[in-house]
């Protein structure tokens, strides 16, 4: 953290450190490693059974493994990737919720974070507190919620389930409900985690419309996603990871050619959707 | 040029500017992080509040089981000092026992809600950077809040009853505080234990349990006998119940060293308590 404090100022727009310039994140040697439990639910009697036995049950695993990209203002990046690849951890790292554990990550600009949970952390609350309190929780005031309150609502059409308990949503109402929230709140880099899955047909071509519109206002976007035509109509560039480690970095086209031949899948309606 | 200084740089969760690095130490910079806290402090008066509604707090026959658990809890106990004691107990012993039990109650609920409020907070954890620390607080405020009424209740007894009301009953005020101020690091510390030791929760009713019979709330402190003695010195609770006995029921200034050891308990809890969670709850998200 010490260098980080000591980094002198950067600049907004043109001039200053060049490094600044139109760059909205980089990302530089990141390794991510965790230290966990084989367990879901790790217990202090399993732990003294184990004890006992003298077992020891701490895996690691190397989710990000030396990473470097930039990504630059006002770009869409798509990350693609087979399930266990890297690419969620990636994410999180970047909004901060994850501890790098190497490396270094420099985010210029808010984040506002859509990760494959969206909203909703207490189902028995309310999908209107539920959004209150996440924004609360981001750092917004009461008053600048309720501000954003109607344009969230409005968007996500959710019409009187904005006043039910949200463990009476389906996947579906979650993930509009989450899409709104994540784009409403002014972000200067969003960051989607396989969240346009969820939405039906109508919804998704307003949730594209409304990515499309924040990189014209030279927001920024990281998208991680299995739907290839999400990636293909949004991203201009994207990194394809593998293990950990970035296996190829392109513009959309090229990279999604590639990864489907990896994959040995066709051209057809599932590997678009569903891959 | 239009040159603009950023933000200092550095983990303070909404900057425009943020790094990224491993820590070296367990601990986060601390200005940027309390910062971050304080900025975030609507949400746990928000949460509190929402949470208490969804528990029906709200409706009358809510608002009267907030009154009524804590008085059938007091008639339960006084009942049973009452057999075992062959009816030796009057009613001022009744009001230290409802003052000295719904005091203990504010800090034992702190705890057992504290040690949900991590694991409970599972997707706010894994979508949002905020300070963690923001969950176990709410839970101190939900028990506080759900404390409130009960005073209410106790100020009928002492009224009913006549104890004495002048201005040594205004220790109430920091005497509660930092039992509230105990109960707050003790809920950062069972937040994260809990984390790592999901049954956890399971265990500590059985220690509330010991503990509430090892304080002296169905006894006075008096009554122990002096082997036992040593049971009352390492409780937290003696010098925090002791002082409000003092203050409260008798209308006596609490004898100095109650109150040292109180205010000792306390921060030496919320340093001890912050510390374990803060440098540990970097890792909430992977394990969650």
């Amino acid at each position: 953290m010490r260098s980080a404090s000591e980094n002198p100022a950067a600049t907004v727009e043109g001039g200053g450190l060049p490094a600044a310039t139109g760059c909205a994140v980089r990302v530089e040697n990141l390794s991510v490693t965790y230290r966990t439990t084989v367990e879901k639910k790790p217990t202090l009697k399993k732990t003294l059974i184990r004890l006992g036995r003298r077992e020891r049950i701490i895996r690691e695993i190397k989710a990000v493994r030396e990473v470097s990209f930039e990504v630059p203002r006002g770009a869409a990046l798509g990350v693609v990737g087979v399930n266990g690849a890297g690419k969620s951890t990636l994410l999180r790292t970047m909004a901060g919720i994850l501890p790098p554990t190497d490396g270094r990550i420099e985010v210029f600009g808010r984040v506002s974070t859509l990760l494959s949970l969206g909203v909703g952390f207490k189902s028995e609350l309310t999908g209107q507190e539920n959004v209150v309190l996440g924004g609360l929780a981001a750092g917004l005031s009461r008053a600048e919620m309720a501000a954003k309150y109607e344009e969230i609502a409005d968007f996500a059409e959710l019409g009187d389930f904005m006043d039910m308990p949200m463990r009476t949503y389906s996947s579906g109402m979650y993930g509009r409900l989450a899409f709104s929230v994540a784009t409403s709140m002014d972000p200067d880099i969003l960051l989607i985690d396989e969240a346009l899955s969820t939405g039906d047909a109508r919804f998704k071509e307003k949730s594209f419309a409304k990515m499309r519109e924040l990189c014209g206002e030279a927001r920024t976007i990281v998208l991680v996603s299995h739907g290839l035509r999400s990636i293909r109509e949004i991203c201009d560039e994207v990194i394809w990871m593998n293990e950990g480690r970035i296996a190829m970095r392109d513009d959309a086209d090229a990279v999604i050619d590639a990864y489907k031949e990896y994959l040995q899948v066709g051209e057809s309606e599932v590997s678009d959707e569903d891959v | 040029m239009n040159v603009i200084a950023r933000p200092r740089a550095g983990e303070d969760f909404t900057g425009e500017y943020s790094v990224y690095e491993p820590h070296k130490v367990g601990l986060p910079p601390l200005g940027p992080y309390f910062r971050a806290l304080w900025a975030r402090r609507q949400f746990l008066y928000e949460l509190a509040r929402t949470n208490l509604r969804a528990q029906h707090y709200n409706t009358t026959f809510g608002q009267l089981w907030l009154i009524l658990n804590p008085v059938m809890m007091a008639v339960v106990y006084f009942t049973l000092v009452y057999i075992i004691r062959d009816g030796g107990r009057g009613p001022v012993f009744l009001a230290h026992l409802m003052l000295s039990l719904f005091a203990f109650r504010l800090v034992s609920t702190a705890i057992s809600r504290g040690a949900q409020s991590v694991v409970g907070g599972g997707k706010l954890l894994l979508n949002t950077a905020f300070p963690r620390l923001l969950l176990p607080l709410e839970a101190v405020l939900e028990s506080f809040m759900t404390f409130l009424p009960t005073v209410a209740v106790y100020a009928v007894v002492h009224a009913v009853l006549g104890l004495p009301v002048g201005p040594d009953l205004l220790w109430i005020v920091p005497i509660i505080a930092l039992m509230t101020i105990f109960g707050a690091g003790a809920a950062m510390f069972t937040a994260t234990a809990q984390v790592y030791f999901r049954d956890l929760a399971s265990f500590l009713r059985y220690f509330t349990r010991i503990w509430l019979y090892t304080s002296p709330i169905l006894f006075y402190a008096e009554d122990v006998p002096a082997k036992l003695q040593t049971i009352l010195y390492v409780n937290p609770m003696y010098p925090m119940l002791g002082s409000l006995n003092y203050a409260v029921i008798e209308g006596r200034t609490p004898p100095f060293p109650l109150l040292a050891a109180s205010l000792a308990w306390a921060l030496g809890a919320l340093l001890a308590g912050a510390a374990y969670f803060i440098s540990r709850e970097r890792e909430f998200a992977i394990r969650l």
